[in-house]
């Protein structure tokens, strides 16, 4: 027996097991995270049945199904997005399912999604312009209802008409037509025309603003501003990183200070990014930003220009944040080139500068774009101190347009991270927020997976190009 | 203690595969370098006077004293560590990169001290060539690795440079295997190609003097012998220096062979006079195999 416990524990297999059991349980949560934001995110686009109940008291309910459990009491519930914000308060109910004699999917229910108070579930009744009726009756009014919304929708005009809805219980409620985005039969739908309505809501949220305190609508601004903002830092942190690499690994003498400067910068990297954030609105807003409008837009003050936070000095500031991690994987990257190149690259006549220019940084380059790649992924998730420096909840202009001089880095921004926490815990409706809350986490995904892999695209490529077969 | 004749005998007796090979490659047309030839009294290339090396506080070579003539091939043989690859690289002050490396006496190239302030030490590079006992081209196309050098120099045009990259290929006896591929990369050849190709890198930028430092250490007999061959048709117009641990090869390909041990010039001759009659023991101890 102890021959064999003593056997066992040399083999390390019990090592092996538990590095594998720890590999494990990191990817399955790292998995189960994926799966419930991805489930979320694109459930959110999914034009789903609207199902009528009828309760015990003879009440009727309307809504989509959204989830069931079975409630502290040991009573089975099911969770029904009623929708109505404006005649019932709540986007959402608990209904206890033994409550239920009834459910119905009607063909005649209609989803009607509204600029404000959220969709309206219901039955339509009259379509009408003062006092004059245009349409009467659930089909009627759905016959005619297409064309007058184009037209409200074409006319500069506020559209006059007035369209006459019911909830499940018979009480009315009126809507400008000019309220109206779009009405929906869901139950009517076949698979393929869901397909479509869904890749319309996809296309709504990536390519339109945000409405409702960004409960509704699109993400548009968050996700350019996240984009734009990562490749002005990408641009900044680049150039300084490599340069700052350079020094230390080529031109310093190595020695006590180096190796300080060393353990500083890679110290830089553990500072919590808020502090970056106050660094930041100190140094570059209230600072640079300050001075420059008192040196060139003098004329404006005392409103700001540059003095206040913009997507420049978010960029700026998550630079500095990233800074290390460039430098670090560029020293690295340098440190990896065989002193047989360089030998070579002088003993043919180079300066050590053409030596570097021509040889080492060509040779560094995957090294250099690795780091640039980790810089990226962790600036497009940082929020801290963007709060600080330049994001906002609603930016009014995009920080480029159509208007001189296009560029305007002095502009806030919004972005997908800050979007995030501000949909999810300060909008004023958090339960009706939540599904944007994950369709916006899936985009923020969705965009630094995109960027990582142009970066792993690019620097394979140039692996290929500065590698052969052989080696 | 065996006496000095006796050593001799024994000596001679184990040289005898060696001195073989030194005749059979002397029916080759090419090899007759062997016999003395004019040049050999020719004027010296690169005198090599008084010379100390120190990294750090470790002397390396002490009092190094040599002239390498023009248009010859002269080895340096000696067990690792005897300080025969330093001074190859001080004689293009490869070791001025590094750090708490000095040296005294001097070095001269056409009469011209290398360590003299006025030099233009990229000028003095470009004189004197250096081909490395790892190949080492660098991580781009075949073409590149050679117009590397001339592109240094400020050569732009891009006929003039592909003129110089297939003179020096062909001069590195390169030319034939890779002119299709010349805008692949350089590290999809084999490892005798590469070497080659680092020669060819070397050529391109005309240098007098091409110093080798182990250039075969790495390569398979066949690739060792393509080089060899090139030695004999460089050194029409180069003067060649090679550092070898194979004494067969210095036997093979120079004319002159100095013999280093422990930092210090041990012996140096004609080659067939080293090897067949050395005058220090050491020298015959070393290359009959009886250390190092």
């Amino acid at each position: 027996m102890k021959q064999w416990v003593k056997h066992f524990m040399a083999s390390g297999e019990l090592f092996i097991w538990g590095c594998g059991a720890g590999l494990s349980i990191s990817l399955l949560m790292i998995g189960g995270l994926l799966v419930l934001i991805l489930l979320n995110g694109f459930g959110y686009f999914w034009p789903a049945d609207l199902v009528e109940l009828t309760l015990k008291d003879g009440k009727h309910v309307i809504g989509q199904l959204a989830g069931e459990e079975v409630s502290p009491k040991g009573i089975p519930r099911i969770r029904v997005k009623i929708g109505n914000r404006d005649l019932y308060g709540l986007d959402y109910r608990w209904i206890n399912t033994d409550q239920i004699v009834e459910r119905a999917t009607p063909a005649d229910l209609v989803m009607v999604e509204r600029r404000e108070w959220g969709n309206f579930y219901g039955r339509l009744r009259t379509l009408g312009k003062e006092d004059q009726t245009v349409a009467e009756g659930s089909e009627a009014v759905w016959q005619s209802l297409p064309a007058l919304l184009r037209q409200a929708e074409s006319s500069d005009a506020e559209s006059t008409y007035m369209l006459l809805v019911v909830d499940a219980n018979g009480r009315e409620k009126s809507i400008a037509l000019g309220q109206v985005m779009r009405v929906l039969r869901p139950n009517n739908l076949s698979k393929l025309e869901k397909v479509w309505v869904y890749a319309g809501n996809v296309w709504v949220v990536l390519t339109t603003e945000p409405r409702e305190a960004n409960t509704e609508g699109g993400i548009f601004p968050a996700i350019f501003g996240t984009v734009l903002m990562v490749m002005i830092m990408s641009f900044v942190v680049t150039p300084f990183g490599v340069i700052g690499a350079l020094y230390l690994r080529e031109y310093a003498r190595q020695g006590v200070i180096v190796r300080t400067v060393r353990i500083a910068v890679n110290n830089l990297a553990g500072v919590p990014s808020i502090v970056f954030g106050v660094f930041g609105l100190g140094f570059f807003v209230y600072g640079v930003g300050g001075t420059l409008d008192a040196l060139w837009f003098s004329d404006r003050l005392p409103t700001p220009t540059f003095g206040t936070g913009g997507i420049l000095w978010a960029s700026l500031t998550l630079a500095l944040l990233t800074v290390p991690v460039v430098i670090v994987a560029t020293e690295e990257g340098l440190a990896a080139v065989p002193r047989e190149y360089r030998e070579g690259s002088i003993g043919l006549g180079a300066t050590k500068w053409e030596t570097i220019w021509k040889v080492v940084l060509p040779t560094a380059l995957p090294g250099i774009l690795t780091g640039l790649i980790l810089a990226m992924a962790r600036a497009a998730g940082e929020v801290a101190p963007l709060m600080l420096t330049g994001v906002v909840k609603l930016a009014p202009a995009m920080p480029i347009d159509w208007t001189w001089p296009f560029i305007h880095l002095d502009r806030k921004f919004m972005h997908l991270g800050f979007h995030i926490y501000d949909v999810g815990f300060q909008s004023p409706n958090v339960e009706a927020a939540k599904p944007m809350v994950y369709v916006t986490t899936l985009v923020l995904i969705l965009v630094v997976v995109t960027l990582n892999l142009t970066g792993i695209l690019l620097r394979n490529r140039m692996r290929r190009k500065y590698a052969g077969s052989a080696v | 203690m065996l006496g000095p004749q006796c050593d001799v005998t024994s000596g001679v007796s184990t040289l005898s595969p060696l001195v073989s090979s030194l005749e059979m490659e002397s029916m080759d047309p090419h090899h007759s370098n062997l016999t003395p030839q004019p040049s050999a009294q020719g004027k010296s290339k690169l005198q090599v006077q008084g010379f100390n090396f120190f990294y750090g506080p470790v002397q390396a070579l002490f009092k190094v004293d040599l002239d390498i003539p023009e248009n010859q091939v002269t080895a340096f043989i000696g067990p690792s560590g005897c300080g025969k690859s330093t001074l190859l690289r001080c004689m293009n002050r490869l070791n001025d990169l590094i750090e708490g490396a000095r040296h005294e006496g001097n070095i001269l190239i056409d009469g011209v001290d290398i360590f003299n302030p006025s030099i233009d030490i990229t000028d003095l590079r470009k004189r004197v060539g250096m081909v490395f006992q790892k190949s080492n081209p660098f991580p781009k196309s075949i073409h590149e690795n050679v117009a590397y050098g001339p592109r240094l120099q400020g050569l732009k045009n891009r006929i003039v440079l592909e003129e110089i990259v297939e003179r020096s290929l062909r001069g590195a006896g390169l030319w034939e295997e890779v002119k299709d591929r010349l805008h692949k990369s350089a590290l999809g050849l084999s490892g005798g190609q590469q070497q080659r190709l680092c020669i060819a890198r070397a050529l391109a930028v005309k240098p007098d003097v091409l110093l080798m430092d182990e250039p075969c250490s790495a390569l398979d007999p066949i690739a060792t012998g393509i080089i060899e061959e090139l030695l004999f048709s460089l050194k029409k117009e180069l003067t060649i220096v090679i550092v070898t641990h194979n004494m067969q090869q210095a036997a093979r390909v120079s004319d002159r062979t100095a013999f280093m041990y422990l930092g210090q010039l041990v012996e140096y001759g004609r080659t067939k006079q080293l090897f067949t009659n050395p005058s220090k023991k050491q020298t015959e101890d070393y290359i009959t195999g009886r250390f190092g």
